[in-house]
């Protein structure tokens, strides 16, 4: 594999991480539970498909085979996503969701922080526009599993059931293969097992300001970044992509 | 309409000074600070280097919109390239631009304070009608990308505060 092809694989990776949670978020449009989160988690979805617009564009320029990064959120298949399973889960409760957006913001700040400094110029670009959004959405689902967590009795088991269910996708996202070995020699990317003990400890904060905690019992899931996905995630992309099916090269 | 020759740079900032921000049409693109350079091309046509102020603001690609038509209005051709590095920060909106914004009944981003900071105290944000800083945060997230939502303990206007971004 050529530091190219690397570089392809990591943007599409991140790429789609984004834009699959950006698309989750939006499924919120209009049935939030008050409407100030309706707005919340719509504007957090538009960053996420902010984000996913730019890397897929870098991304079609490494790769160089003319797709447009349209080509590339669209029109590619099920197992050709490479998106960690955590985001495509379904939305469930709002409170689902924040846990969701919890464990994903705390992997995300601490990875486009570490990218700010990438020896490849563009995506330190693209880091250093992204991290200053991440921290926003950071802070609004930090401050929700705190508010959930410590608030009812339901909202507390509601969350802490999805604690619990959620945490079996945390591993993933520290998921590395040859991709990330090639990108952390060149140091593009920053190797990710280095930054775990200090996302276990930021997790570890709020949790317990929360009073929640993490399941005993952890078993980790694995497969989206080899293509491999839950069920959740073809019935997804059905809806994403209908427009460009139905009316293929379709503009607006 | 000015000839060639009396087309400069600073004729051209004059003009993007004339163009709103879609969003908040009190401020101008230029007082907003989405604008890093212009050229002049060989051939004659005009190149603006804008920033957008969040990835996925949808007003970018209408605000290079407004640019090339309202300097096409002076005959004037351009393209609008959209660079992300630097990336846009809160400490590019011009002074005259804060102004403006409180003027319109936006708070101005403020200093102070970590955003990303989860139980440290941010900066006092004060109401835009009656200056007090008795506020209370409504909501994260706004009307736009760029703001969010505040009332008033004091005078209870509701407004928009525009969030600090750096």
């Amino acid at each position: 594999m050529t530091k190219q092809e690397a570089l392809f694989e990591f943007l599409l990776r991140k790429a789609d991480d984004s834009l699959i949670l950006g698309h989750r978020l939006s499924e919120w449009c209009g049935h939030g539970p008050i409407l100030e989160e309706d707005i919340a988690l719509t504007n957090i979805a538009l960053d996420l498909i902010g984000q996913a617009t730019e890397l897929y564009k870098y991304a079609a320029e490494v790769e160089g085979k003319g797709r447009t990064e349209d080509d590339l959120a669209f029109l590619r298949l099920e197992k050709e996503y490479k998106n960690v399973l955590l985001v495509e889960q379904p939305n469930g409760d709002f409170g689902k969701t924040i846990v969701r957006q919890f464990f994903f913001d705390q992997f995300e700040n601490l990875l486009f922080q570490s990218l700010t400094e990438s020896k490849d110029e563009h995506l330190a670009a693209i880091a250093s526009k992204t991290i200053l959004e991440i921290r926003y959405h950071l802070k609004h689902s930090s401050e929700w599993m705190i508010r959930l967590g410590d608030g009812t009795e339901e909202s507390h088991e509601r969350v802490q059931d999805s604690v619990n269910d959620l945490a079996r996708f945390i591993d993933v996202l520290f998921f590395q293969d040859e991709v990330d070995e090639i990108l952390i020699q060149e140091g593009i990317i920053p190797d990710v097992k280095k930054l775990r003990a200090e996302f276990d400890k930021n997790i570890d904060e709020v949790l317990s300001e929360a009073t929640l905690h993490l399941p005993k019992e952890n078993w980790q899931r694995e497969g989206g970044r080899k293509g491999i996905h839950s069920e959740h995630l073809g019935y997804l992309l059905t809806e994403l992509q209908y427009m460009q099916r139905a009316y293929p090269g379709m503009e607006w | 309409m000015k000839t060639t020759k009396e087309i400069t740079t600073e004729y051209i900032w004059e003009l993007l000074s004339e163009v709103p921000d879609p969003e908040v049409p009190a401020v101008s693109v230029v007082d907003l600070g989405v604008i890093h350079e212009v050229n002049e091309l060989q051939n004659g046509s005009w190149d603006i280097k804008m920033t957008p102020t969040y990835t996925g603001c949808p007003a970018t690609n209408f605000m290079a919109l407004e640019i090339q038509s309202r300097l096409k209005k002076e005959g004037i051709h351009s393209k609008v390239d959209i660079v992300l590095s630097p990336a846009w920060t809160t400490d590019r909106i011009s002074e005259e631009g804060k102004r403006k914004l409180k003027e319109f009944g936006i708070t101005p981003p403020q200093e102070g304070g970590d955003v990303s900071s989860l139980f440290g105290k941010g900066p006092d944000i004060p109401c835009p009608r009656c200056e007090s800083v008795n506020t209370r945060l409504i909501s994260q997230f706004g009307s736009t990308a760029c703001k969010a939502h505040y009332q008033c303990n004091d005078c209870h206007e509701p407004f928009d505060y525009f969030k600090c971004h750096k």
